[in-house]
């Protein structure tokens, strides 16, 4: 019988109660129904799994459900509501920054961490974060611009709220 | 008629995006399919032997495991999976069987297919399968394997002209195995209706109808009673989507026991099982004269396609013998290639198959040319590049089965021009050959063309609506490339009407008669043009309709926006008139040649053969843009992809015929980092002759010439080495290696191109 | 891909960890960020019966600055050595090394332990415990061991670390910093396995001339090491192009891992030398 875990995924109190080598991958797809995290390679390398894990982008392919427990997961599902896109989203829509959208849920929730943590990163550093993160379709380009003006549309909004 | 071109040719964004983007895509292992089994597949490790003998009875007896299927259930009548494209009567021995039956050939073909309550207990029970092998000869290269079938395009009397030429050069080229790879492996999920005899597939990709007319064949079922539905694809790139042995081994496993079956490729397998790509090798020849007129251009290549001839397996082999000559004017042509039979997994189609290996091997020789006859890069191809007044241009006659194509309109030299511009060439000639600050700069352009718009044909069926919403079925597959939004843009011009409008459904064989499909950059030129036809006709039967309701002629019918309105001017709505639906094929049997130029800049490192790519520009007459930013998107993809397979890729294999390649870790993919700097122009001045749209296919053109530039590049940059970067790919170590072999062979040059 | 099926422990305490293993009849292995295990165990290359989770135990977090050592814990992870600001001055090498590890979502999850207990002779964490004269503390049944790396260290994914042993901590010597230093590697593409690379420290005596140099490199031998050769070209001299180059060819002369997939011995050979090279250029850059 497996022992019961609670853990927390897109703000909802799950329990993991599955065999302890389920990836986490497989736990949010198939277990939850949350499938809009794929599965690219299973051995983590393509990034197209990943996850916020109390905040860090993990692979969720190379993590065991049974390691979440007590965490804070956030998947591509909880990054936008159902009325709008993120601004991260609505950039990546721009840009054309996806062709056929399966690596894409692991690039947002890593741009998502990326943005959140480093605000200020430089066009470099955004390649550097995201060269875990494996896209056949786009060459990338789009990708980068995406995300950099992602985050110079959050730095002119946050320079519009200082007072 | 005319179109209102206000969508067509804009940067409209996409409508998929915005279930992607939320992670709310349906791809194939989302299916949930309640109650099913889980099928996994045991391959073979060997890469040629005989089965001796298959035991599964220990298989059997593991937790959760209900069936294993073998060569035995289809009781000595092993389907074989038919050419889909250039069947030809000699390939009929080299066609792939859905099972091994007596025998094994490759590293990956499946032996068994293990069906189980869950993929994770299939798996476990893989290595309780006995199976006795008995070893055999692997032919572990394609130098003297046995021949498939022979691809040669001809154009008048190269040998003659190689006999008195002023100039003939020779020089051997390799383009090696590589993997469309795409970020999502395959998967079917099939489910047998016993009672209404009905089978449907999902998991379809790129020809769904013709693989549902196969499966039909295979299972003996009317063609009606299969249905193949296409979902979300993630990236297919000429790879996925063709008739592979799991699109028969599982729909048999479901209408065998009863049970949906559900199979989700995975990686590992992906890189043993799904069709490689490229694997040409060749020895070619170019004479000029003195002053750079390209006379005769000769190469006789190797393809090493594999084991067997999947379904497009001639492809690369028969477009390589007929697109040699590129977009240039040579009156003797004589290319061939040879399909040899190996023990490595099959080969098929991968972006730009056949033209990016012959741009390779082309583009290479000219630069050889123009080095050593004096001529620069720029110089040399345009006296040799086809005047716009000297089209259409026929292509070599083909042999064995021909093909009557011509290259059919365009100005090459106002792309070549353009990009030239672009990359700023004329300034930076005197980078050419340069060391600066520890590395060798280096320049090389190139021109192409890109085939496109295959026929025959292409369905599609628009449906009105009650609410006013207009449905478009389209035969046509989506595999990334963004088919709903371009589709919907077509219609909502047709109509004049806002693209939300528009439901584009796409792929299945459910969405119209006699679809094809996508491959060979046909979907924008094939599909759309089907999609203006039909709207069209769905035009004319709203105004006969809504002339029969106010008692007029439909030709007196005015159609603004979603309202008819008769000459008395009471508009009828779209939403009052019952279900119309109306469809239409259209034949087309002419190619699309969209065409253009691309440079490059490159800086090498001599100490570890490392390259940059500091600046990769591209520009391309595509005819008509009809979406500029998926346009795009399928050009820097393509020239990444290209990219990746110049200096990253390999799928290798050791004279065992073992797969080195078991991981991403080892086929190395192009990230971020890797190519920062992509730049690429799309020109729509000369439409195509042959379809209502003016469009060309445009989704390869991007990869087609990248390894001829890139090689030309380096070469460039280690011009004082006297390199020929003539087998890729060009890795650190090869570069490194070309210049070690330069040095010991004592052919350094100084800059002034004298032998030291 | 899926796993193969194991049990699961999550012990509070080292002393619950060891236990388990001890009590597993050796089929046990202890996991913390699975960024190497969960990979062999997906391709089915390793199936062990029970994972023992050491990730949330306590004693083995932390990063510590002692009066003669640094003493990491082994379940630290990459993040937190890069995002530990004290680390910029208390060691820099260390900090630049291990922002070459892999990727940003394998640093968020991957280990000190678990590299060390891997024993990649091309990973950059055993690379700098090797050219900084690294310990491992190493807890067993009988209590716990400190060794020195290159007693740890014995051959390409092989280490002393028996089936009931656990790393508990990686203890650095003291920084000081008068030090010059660089970390070089080379690689197909970033964050892939370095091909070869370079970790190299060394201070200058008021005279100019070197001293207490260390040039560690990883990739080209079964195990990462110091170049005694090429530190003794070094020691004692003046640094100059034809000094730092007869180290390189000295480093160079060490390569002794053959031909394979990823590179040949002959290129191995040339990497190195260049990356000492520049190692060097580097590390003169950065001194004041």
């Amino acid at each position: 019988m497996n022992e019961t875990r609670p853990t927390c995924v897109n703000g909802v109190a799950v329990a993991i109660d599955v065999e302890p080598r389920t990836t986490l991958a497989d736990f949010l797809r198939h277990r939850l129904g949350l499938t809009g995290t794929h599965v690219g390679c299973e051995h983590g390398v393509c990034g197209a799994c990943t996850v916020l894990v109390d905040g860090a982008a993990v692979r969720s392919c190379l993590m065991l459900a049974v390691q979440a427990q007590s965490c804070d997961v956030v998947t591509v599902e909880g990054l936008s509501s159902d009325e709008a896109l993120s601004p991260l989203q609505a950039s990546f829509r721009r840009n054309h920054a996806l062709q056929c959208g399966f690596c894409t849920p692991g690039i947002l929730t890593t741009a998502h961490a990326l943005m959140r943590d480093e605000p200020d990163a430089s066009e470099e550093r955004v390649r550097e974060v995201l060269s875990g993160n494996i896209c056949r379709c786009t060459g990338y380009v789009p990708i980068v611009n995406a995300v950099v003006e992602a985050l110079r549309d959050a730095r002119a909004a946050r320079g519009k709220e200082a007072p | 008629m005319t179109l209102s071109n206000r969508l067509i040719g804009s940067h409209t964004q996409r409508i998929e995006d915005l279930r992607l983007l939320r992670g709310r895509g349906c791809y194939i292992d989302d299916l949930k399919l309640p109650g099913c089994l889980y099928a996994v597949v045991l391959r073979s490790s060997f890469a040629h032997a005989r089965i001796v003998t298959i035991d599964t009875s220990e298989a059997l007896a593991r937790p959760g495991v209900r069936a294993v299927v073998t060569a035995a259930d289809l009781k000595g009548q092993i389907p074989r999976i038919p050419l889909r494209m250039h069947a030809h009567e000699s390939l009929t021995p080299f066609q792939q069987p859905v099972i091994a039956g007596d025998r094994v050939r490759f590293v990956g073909e499946p032996v068994a297919v293990v069906l189980a309550d869950s993929q994770a207990l299939a798996e476990d029970a893989l290595d309780a399968i006995a199976v006795e092998m008995e070893e055999l000869p692997v032919e572990a290269s394609a130098e003297q394997a046995p021949i498939a079938i022979a691809y040669a395009g001809t154009r008048g009397a190269a040998e003659q002209v190689f006999a008195i030429a002023d100039y003939v050069r020779s020089a051997s080229f390799s383009v090696q195995r590589q993997a469309a790879l795409p970020m999502e492996t395959r998967g079917l999920a099939a489910v047998w209706d016993a009672e209404k005899e009905q089978l449907t597939v999902y998991g379809a990709a790129k020809v769904a109808f013709a693989n549902r007319d196969i499966l039909a064949k295979m299972l003996d079922l009317p063609k009606t009673s299969v249905e193949l539905r296409e979902l979300d694809v993630g990236g297919g790139f000429g790879s996925r989507g063709e008739f592979l042995p799991e699109d028969f081994l599982v729909p048999f496993a479901a209408r065998l026991f009863g049970r949906p079956i559900k199979w989700t490729e995975d990686r590992r397998e992906h890189l043993m099982a799904a069709t490689h790509a490229r694997d040409l090798h060749c020895a070619a020849r170019i004479a000029c004269r003195a002053d750079g007129t390209v006379l005769a251009l000769a190469a006789t290549a190797d393809v090493d396609v594999g084991a067997y001839m999947r379904t497009n397996g001639s492809v690369s082999a028969r477009n390589f013998a007929q697109a040699l000559a590129g977009p240039y004017r040579i009156a003797h042509v004589h290319s061939s290639a040879t399909i040899r039979i190996t023990n490595k997994t099959p080969t098929g189609t991968y972006r730009g198959p056949g033209r990016y290996e012959a741009d390779f091997v082309r583009e290479r020789l000219f630069d050889i040319a123009a080095r050593d006859l004096g001529l620069d890069q720029s110089t040399f191809r345009t006296r040799n590049l086809l005047r716009p007044d000297e089209l259409p241009y026929a292509f070599p006659d083909l042999a064995p089965i021909p093909q009557v194509t011509e290259l059919d309109n365009g100005d090459y030299f106002e792309t070549f021009e353009r990009c030239k511009a672009d990359i700023g060439w004329d300034e930076k000639q005197l980078l050419q050959g340069r060391l600066h600050e520890g590395r060798y700069h280096g320049l090389a352009l190139g021109c192409f063309i890109e085939g496109g718009g295959v026929g025959p044909s292409e369905d599609a069926r628009l449906v009105l609506h009650a609410d006013g919403s207009i449905a478009v079925h389209v035969g046509s597959s989506a595999i990334g490339q963004g088919l709903e939004t371009v589709m919907a843009q077509i219609a909502a011009d047709a109509f004049d009407l806002p693209i939300e409008r528009f439901r584009v459904f796409h792929g299945s064989t459910t969405d119209v008669a006699n679809g094809q499909g996508s491959y060979g950059s046909r979907a924008t030129v094939m599909g759309g043009s089907a999609v203006v036809m039909a709207a069209e006709r769905l035009k004319e039967l709203i105004r006969t309709e809504a002339a029969s309701r106010a008692g007029c002629e439909p030709t007196d019918i005015v159609l603004i926006r979603d309202a008819a309105v008769p000459p008395d001017g009471t508009p009828l709505l779209f939403t009052e008139f019952a279900e119309l639906s109306a469809e239409a094929t259209f034949l087309n049997s002419r190619n699309t040649y969209s065409y253009g130029a691309q440079a490059a800049h490159v800086a090498v490192d001599p100490r570890t053969g490392r390259v940059d790519v500091l600046d990769y520009v591209s520009v391309e007459d595509v005819g008509r843009i009809i979406n500029a930013l998926t346009l795009h998107g399928q050009a820097i993809g393509a020239i990444v992809q290209g990219l990746g397979g110049v200096f990253l890729e390999h799928v290798s294999y050791d004279d065992a015929g073992q797969l080195q390649v078991g991981s991403l870790a080892e086929y190395l993919l192009p990230t971020t980092t890797d190519f920062p700097v992509i730049r690429s122009t799309a020109l729509e001045n000369y439409p195509a002759p042959n379809n209502p749209l003016g469009a060309k296919g445009a989704g390869e053109g991007g990869i087609i010439p990248v390894a001829g530039v890139i090689s030309n590049a380096v070469a460039a940059a280690l011009a004082s080495f006297a390199v020929e970067p003539n087998v890729l790919p060009l890795s650190p170590q090869r570069v490194w290696e070309l210049i070690q072999e330069s040095r010991h062979a004592g052919a350094v040059r100084s800059p002034k191109g004298q032998r030291e | 891909m899926k796993l193969p099926p194991f049990r699961y422990e999550r012990p509070a305490s080292l002393d619950e960890a060891l236990s388990l293993l001890a009590g597993s009849a050796a089929d046990a292995k202890v996991i913390a960020g699975g960024q190497t295990l969960l990979p062999i165990m997906a391709f089915r290359l390793a199936a062990p019966s029970l994972l023992v989770d050491i990730g949330s135990i306590a004693e083995l977090r932390g990063i510590r600055i002692m009066p003669d050592r640094l003493e990491i814990g082994a379940a630290t992870r990459w993040c937190d050595i890069l995002g530990d600001a004290r680390l910029a001055a208390e060691h820099p090498l260390l900090q630049a090394g291990i922002g070459h590890v892999a990727h940003y979502q394998i640093r968020n999850r991957g280990t000190v332990g678990g590299s060390l207990a891997h024993a990649d002779p091309a990973a950059e964490l055993p690379g700098i415990a090797a050219a900084c004269d690294a310990s491992i503390v190493i807890a067993g049944p009988e209590g716990k061991r400190t060794v020195p790396f290159d007693e740890f260290f014995l051959g390409a994914l092989t280490t002393i670390l028996s089936e009931q042993e656990i790393i508990a901590e990686l203890h650095l010597p003291r920084w000081t910093p008068q030090r010059r230093w660089a970390f070089l590697e080379f690689a197909r593409r970033s964050g892939d396995f370095a091909l070869a690379a370079v970790a190299l420290h060394y201070l200058k005596d008021d005279s100019g001339r070197l001293a207490d140099v260390h040039v560690g490199v990883m990739g080209v031998c079964d195990r990462p090491c110091r170049i005694a050769a090429a530190e003794a070209i070094l020691n004692g001299n003046e640094p100059s192009a034809e000094l730092v180059a007869a180290a390189a060819a000295a480093a160079a002369a060490a390569v002794d891992v053959d031909d394979d997939l990823h590179a040949s011995q002959a290129y191995r050979r040339a990497l190195i030398a260049v990356l000492v090279e520049r190692a060097f250029e580097a590390a003169e850059m950065r001194g004041g």
